[in-house]
């Protein structure tokens, strides 16, 4: 509790005690109108004083001044019937205060949890200078410091390993639990904890640039990327305040006209007036203001604490509309690593083939030529090659001590004139010639992912209505995949533009209240992602451009994540709905039997501060997305 | 140029008048609210002195939320 709750919360014992303590003291007439008004002081002075300013400064309309009208009402009445009942315009605002400071501390409470659920930034870095470790903020860390973290401690900032191996829990940016490994060399990101190790750490970043902070950052802003719920609820309490007031004030002026002149009777303003005061203390619109914006933040706190960061609330809204998925095949799907699955009609044995392929392209980064290199398993002694010409599209001629090496696809062979053997197998296939003879052809694969196919099936679990892979590898090796994974639709042979435009038909053919997302690996897929009702990058951890490239960004490379951002996605969104539904309707009802006398103040309040309460446990659930 | 500010508001509702008002100060292009991280974003017209139309921010502000704090 922060200051001003404690004091508010003093106010409200002094006054309920004072107001217990009035009942048995028996004082009548002006002095005990005197002690309830100096009660009703204590407990409701600033909210006349803000009424009064709000007036002043032309903001007449808000709950402090339905709430001093209705008081004030309340307390007249109690004058003019000269019935000493000022219980009831005191209760009204102690019960009116009682449940503003519980609300202010639930949701001061709710967002503290939340915001602490979420912090995963590292305290202090420990910095080696000179042999001695000192510990740092991690704020004061230059780029290129030496930094060294032991076990159990958190990887202060981003860097390259320098020393020591270990493995490291990601579960802070992923959400996953199984463990990575890291040895010398390996680039190392900030927020991961080191189980078993101790590291040395070049860092490569400053600390406001470590991932750790970026991702803080982005799911700090992200509750400011309003959804079309919260604005809808913002529009609706700016005309629903002003409303109340009128109907409140029509409902003490015009029915007792109407007694009096039309229907000949007695006006009876004392009922009314009463009624109309009851109204204006039920029609406080807190219950949905507050725990709106309260589901939101928690969804997409759960959220993050899953290693799935989405950027803004709408995005959270728009994920629960998801009907169409549509994939990237290579790295999304498929581990982008390629591996040689298979060597056929070899003339020579088959290391000796690998050896010549790869000692050709060794100087190429392209993957088919790093798995090449990788599928050697001896060393790769680059002075025994010579003259390497890559040809863009085709493939690698070089010489190989002395003898004339090329390797590629078809269309080299055919630039060769040498007749090359097909293959059957389906995977990239890569010819060899030496000296212009054919000496057979390596298969090389890409492997799906073993998470793929499972993943595929919890989509359609979610209510996913088609699934789509677009690929720029070849149909045949996009077929096989998508049959492996029973995806629904299959696109193979494109280019990046191409990727574009097919996103760009499925959107065209959709349903007007259906989203699509595109999922990639957030480097080459920029304007897919872009052009889709939200892009999902996978794999993000350690990637920037990923994450500045998609709208939900899925920290560990795992497919079946997409699944669970969609459904806790749909869990945030049907609690909003609850909450909004809930609200309205009690209000709408607790309204109409207050304006038929079945309801009085206290009931009023009750009712009020109830359904904020409730509001607000609801909207805490959107946190729990375990199981998602 | 945009802004981020630490602010100190009580009720959502609050927060949303306070957007509005900031919305309507001279000088500002557009501005956010966040209640729940008690963050104001604002993002100034090209050539204003941001400190200056803070300061008018804050009043307009305190005209709907006498109680409100901005940190700037």
């Amino acid at each position: 509790m922060n200051k001003k709750q404690k004091l508010m919360l003093k106010r409200i014992i002094i006054a309920s005690l004072l107001l217990i303590a009035l009942q048995f003291v028996p004082i009548t007439g002006v002095l005990q109108l005197i002690c309830f008004l100096a009660i009703y002081g204590i407990i409701g002075y600033d909210i006349l004083w803000k009424s009064w300013k709000g007036i002043c400064n032309k903001q007449v309309f808000d709950e402090n001044f339905l709430m001093a009208v209705a008081t004030i009402g309340a307390f007249a009445l109690a004058i003019y019937e000269q019935s000493g009942d000022y219980n009831e315009a005191i209760a009204v605002m102690l019960f009116y205060q009682i449940g503003e400071l519980f609300q202010s501390y639930a949701v001061g409470k709710s967002r503290r949890n939340i915001t602490a659920l979420m912090d995963i930034r590292p305290d202090y870095a420990n910095i080696e200078v000179d042999g001695q470790l000192t510990k740092v903020d991690p704020y004061d860390v230059a780029v290129g410091d030496i930094i060294v973290v032991q076990p159990g401690e958190k990887v202060p900032l981003d860097g390259i390993v320098l020393d020591g191996k270990a493995s490291l829990d990601t579960s802070a940016l992923t959400g996953e639990s199984v463990p990575r490994n890291v040895v010398v060399g390996d680039e190392i990101t900030s927020g991961c904890i080191n189980i078993n190790g101790v590291l040395k750490i070049r860092t490569t970043k400053e600390f406001d640039d470590s991932t750790v902070a970026k991702i803080l950052e982005l799911v700090e802003n992200a509750t400011s990327r309003k959804s079309k719920s919260e604005n809808f609820i913002s529009k609706f309490a700016r005309v629903y305040t002003p409303f109340v007031c009128y109907s409140a004030l029509a409902l003490a002026i015009l029915p007792p006209l109407v007694n009096q002149f039309i229907w000949q009777v007695g006006a009876n303003w004392e009922i009314w007036v009463y009624r109309a005061l009851t109204f204006l203390v039920i029609s406080c619109p807190c219950a949905l203001v507050i725990s709106v914006p309260l589901s939101f933040f928690a969804g997409i706190g759960g959220a993050s604490k899953e290693g799935i960061l989405v950027k803004g609330s709408n995005y959270l809204e728009a994920l629960s509309k998801i009907k169409y998925v549509v994939f990237d095949k290579t790295g999304t799907l498929t581990h982008g690593v390629f591996q040689v699955s298979a060597v056929h009609h070899n003339t020579l044995a088959q290391e000796k083939l690998l050896e010549y392929a790869a000692l050709a392209e060794c100087a190429s980064s392209h993957p088919i030529s790093l798995s090449l290199q990788r599928a050697h398993k001896g060393e790769i002694d680059r002075n025994r090659v010579t003259d390497i010409q890559e040809i863009s599209g085709h493939g690698i001629v070089a010489k190989v001590d002395g003898k004339s090496v090329a390797v590629g696809n078809d269309k080299l062979m055919d630039q060769l004139h040498v007749a090359y053997k097909s293959c059957h197998s389906t995977g990239t296939i890569i010819h060899i010639a030496i000296n212009n003879d054919y000496a057979g052809h390596i298969v090389i694969s890409d492997v799906i992912k073993p998470q793929s196919k499972e993943a595929i099936q919890a989509l359609k679990k979610a209510g996913i209505k088609k699934t789509v892979m677009l690929t720029g590898d070849r149909d045949s090796v996009a077929q096989e995949v998508a049959h492996e994974l029973a995806i629904d639709e299959v696109h193979s042979q494109l280019l990046p533009a191409d990727k574009v435009t097919q996103v760009e038909n499925l959107l065209t053919a959709k349903e007007k209240d259906s989203n699509l997302a595109f999922v990639g690996d957030g480097i080459n897929d920029a304007p897919v992602l872009t052009r889709a009702d939200i892009g999902i990058a996978m794999g993000a951890m350690g990637s920037d451009a990923a994450i500045e490239a998609a709208d939900v960004v899925l920290m560990d490379d795992n497919p079946r994540n997409i699944a669970k951002a969609i459904n806790i996605a749909k869990k945030c969104m049907s609690i909003v709905y609850e909450n909004i539904i809930f609200a309205i309707s009690i209000k709408a009802l607790c309204l109409l039997l207050g304006a038929v006398g079945i309801a009085n103040m206290w009931f009023a309040i009750f009712a009020d501060v109830g359904v904020m309460i409730l509001a607000v446990m609801n909207a805490i659930r959107a946190l729990n997305v375990k199981n998602c | 140029m945009k802004r981020n500010y630490k602010i100190e508001v009580d009720c959502a509702n609050c927060a949303n008048l306070m957007e509005e008002a900031t919305k309507k100060t001279a000088g500002v292009a557009n501005a956010v609210v966040n209640f729940m991280t008690q963050k104001m974003i604002v993002e100034f017209e090209d050539g204003q002195d941001p400190k200056a139309v803070m300061e008018e921010v804050l009043k307009n502000c305190r005209k709907v939320e006498s109680d409100c704090e901005i940190e700037f």
